[in-house]
């Protein structure tokens, strides 16, 4: 105990001691906190239509009118014909190209029908699929308002179901709400696997390490006290970062900040034991780093920060299962958005702390004081 | 008294390679004993098995009275050792150096205050009690670096080439430390490649490709190999090595 005390003191000493460490390790995170929200917006704004009016009546007037009055569609141009429009998607003036056939508004009095051509640069895949749904619920509504005006002329109109949503838990869906605990997540991970992994690493290929291997010092207290201090500057972080969501995003959780901090906790310790786990099986800072990239760039991508890990095929869903951040993520929503309680989240955390055991236990069986 | 260290048939393997075959031989209490050999001699090897830095693939040997198998733990406790890497933290002072050393070998808060300033002021660097250890000379840095190591008054102290690289004037100034060390009871074990130093010890063996060529005082050597200095005693059985330097 009196040991972990003196490793304690010299670790703090040495983390505050340098700047540009505590610079990485606390201002880089809350500056990627306040930035990265802003990309990771899912409504798709300002998509360029090319529009190709056949017509030339009040009808496609009025549709045209209507799709850019719903903020989603920038005008770009008229064309003239289609392989015009065509040729402005393709040289990426246009995202999208509308073309309203000649004798629309005609054909939609007289025969109660008519089609309209859609085409999409589908490259930017949610852009495509997101303008394109927009566009179609668009003109949905516009078909809707005209037969509404027809319907004490023409009675016989087929009936139809309508569909109406409440968004629960975030009624205004907005993103920032959603993707700022998750962001808050991705950087804690960074910080917890990443930093504890070179700090012990550094041990290593300074030689220190060896020193400390042949003191009578206990591999857990070792450990521990590598670990306690990334622990602290983990909640450290963690709270700068609830202010900063707070402070520009207005986020506030909903749950309790007991839940929350205690979750965090469990996923610190988890991650430490990650880290420490790549520690050691590397020799050098820069195999340490190749190691945490790949495990970072993993846990980002598929743990349900940008796209629900629900969609993912069933096998790929188990691989994620095993990651901490996926669990966690699940966790900081469902207490920031819904306030969900201990018993809400038994099975995430419980998961988070049985991969915690393992990747700990496998850690400490790893690190050996002799060879 | 019973020797301090003792090894029979000592052997580490690494796969096919020897690095370390069948060393036997007994240190005493206070001696200062010179561990020589050409640079992949095995010197390291040696020393780290009786550190219990390295686990050994055969034969025997006690540290300090306890096993080099199963009682690392213990020996830990009762030796210090500088490696040949450096072993202090650059980014602490001198003295959050001693402290923390002092800390983990479980010395109490006052015992650790005492002992920072004697060593403080046998070592002259009383002024420089706040400096980080990465602004010392060299030669400050490798007698802080001994002095830490013997902070828990081990009974044995390991030196892996401890003055590589230092000035001629630190390097008997860091003697001066080995011998104040071993008048108190401390026994030495020291490698190193300077031969006016291994006149310094009580006892030195040489090793070859990984065996104890020779071993005992250096006057004795020089007087069986018919040689003028420990120079040419060393030439006489390194030069017939066939490992390379590592």
């Amino acid at each position: 105990m009196k040991t972990l005390i003196f490793l304690l003191e010299k670790e703090f000493r040495q983390i505050l001691r340098n700047r540009q460490i505590l610079m990485t390790l606390l201002i880089a995170p809350l500056i990627q906190l306040i930035l990265l929200p802003l990309a990771a917006d899912y409504s798709v704004k300002n998509i360029s239509l090319a529009v190709v009016d056949n017509d030339h009546s009040p009808f496609s007037q009025r549709l045209i009118n209507k799709i850019t009055a719903s903020g989603h569609f920038r005008l770009t141009g008229y064309a003239t014909s289609y392989p015009e429009a065509l040729k402005m998607v393709e040289q990426d003036k246009a995202d999208i190209a509308l073309q309203i056939p000649i004798h629309f508004e005609r054909d939609l009095v007289r025969e109660n029908n008519k089609q309209l051509y859609i085409a999409i640069n589908a490259i930017e895949g949610t852009k495509a699929n997101l303008g394109g749904a927009y566009l179609a619920s668009i003109i949905r509504n516009y078909n809707d308002d005209i037969r509404l005006r027809w319907q004490s002329a023409t009675p016989s109109t087929p009936p139809q179901i309508e569909a109406v949503s409440s968004n629960w838990y975030n009624p205004l869906l907005n993103f920032k709400l959603y993707m700022v605990p998750a962001i808050l997540v991705v950087l804690i991970t960074a910080i917890a696997a990443m930093q504890s992994a070179f700090n012990i690493v550094q041990e290593k290929e300074s030689g220190t390490i060896e020193q400390i291997n042949v003191t009578p010092i206990k591999k857990h207290i070792f450990i521990l006290g590598k670990m306690i201090p990334f622990l602290v500057l983990g909640i450290i972080l963690f709270t700068l970062g609830l202010l900063v969501g707070w402070l520009f995003y207005g986020v506030v959780p909903v749950g309790s900040l007991l839940v929350l901090y205690a979750s965090l906790i469990v996923y610190l310790f988890a991650m430490l034991g990650l880290g420490l786990l790549l520690a050691t099986y590397s020799a050098t800072q820069q195999q340490s780093m190749s190691l945490a990239f790949f495990f970072i760039n993993i846990f980002n991508m598929m743990s349900g920060v940008f796209t629900a890990v629900d969609s993912m095929p069933g096998w790929a869903q188990t691989i994620v299962s095993t990651f901490p951040p996926s669990h966690f993520i699940k966790i900081m929503r469902m207490v920031v958005l819904k306030g969900s309680g201990f018993s809400d989240i038994a099975w995430p955390l419980t998961a988070m702390a049985l991969i915690g055991l393992f990747l700990n236990t496998w850690a400490v069986l790893n690190y050996r004081k002799t060879s | 008294m019973p020797p301090v260290i003792s090894t029979n048939q000592l052997t580490k393997r690494f796969g096919q390679f020897v690095a370390a075959n069948e060393l036997t031989f007994q240190v005493e209490k206070g001696e200062i004993f010179g561990f020589l050999g050409a640079n992949g001699a095995g010197k390291t090897t040696a020393m780290r098995m009786l550190c219990g830095l390295s686990i050994p693939s055969s034969g025997k040997a006690t540290v300090a009275g306890f096993d080099v198998y199963t009682q690392t733990e213990k020996i830990k406790q009762n030796i210090g050792y500088m490696s040949q890497k450096f072993s202090l933290y650059d980014d602490l002072t001198v003295a959050e150096n001693i402290r923390f050393y002092a800390g983990i070998y479980g010395m109490s808060k006052q015992a650790i205050k005492a002992k920072t300033t004697e060593l403080l002021q046998e070592l002259q660097l009383e002024k420089e009690a706040k400096t980080l250890v990465k602004a010392l000379p060299l030669g400050w840095k490798q007698k802080l670096a001994f002095s830490v190591a013997i902070v828990h008054n081990p009974d044995i102290v390991f030196l892996d080439e401890p003055t590589g690289g230092v000035d001629p004037v630190t390097r008997r100034q860091f003697w001066d430390l080995i011998y104040a060390a071993s008048d108190k009871g401390v026994t030495v074990f020291v490698t190193t490649h300077y031969m006016d130093e291994a006149e310094y010890c009580n006892r030195v063996s040489i090793m070859v490709d990984g065996v104890i060529a020779a071993l005992d005082s250096p006057a004795n050597l020089k007087q069986q190999f018919n040689a003028a200095n420990m120079e040419d005693v060393f030439y006489e059985l390194a030069r017939n090595a066939k490992r390379k330097a590592d």
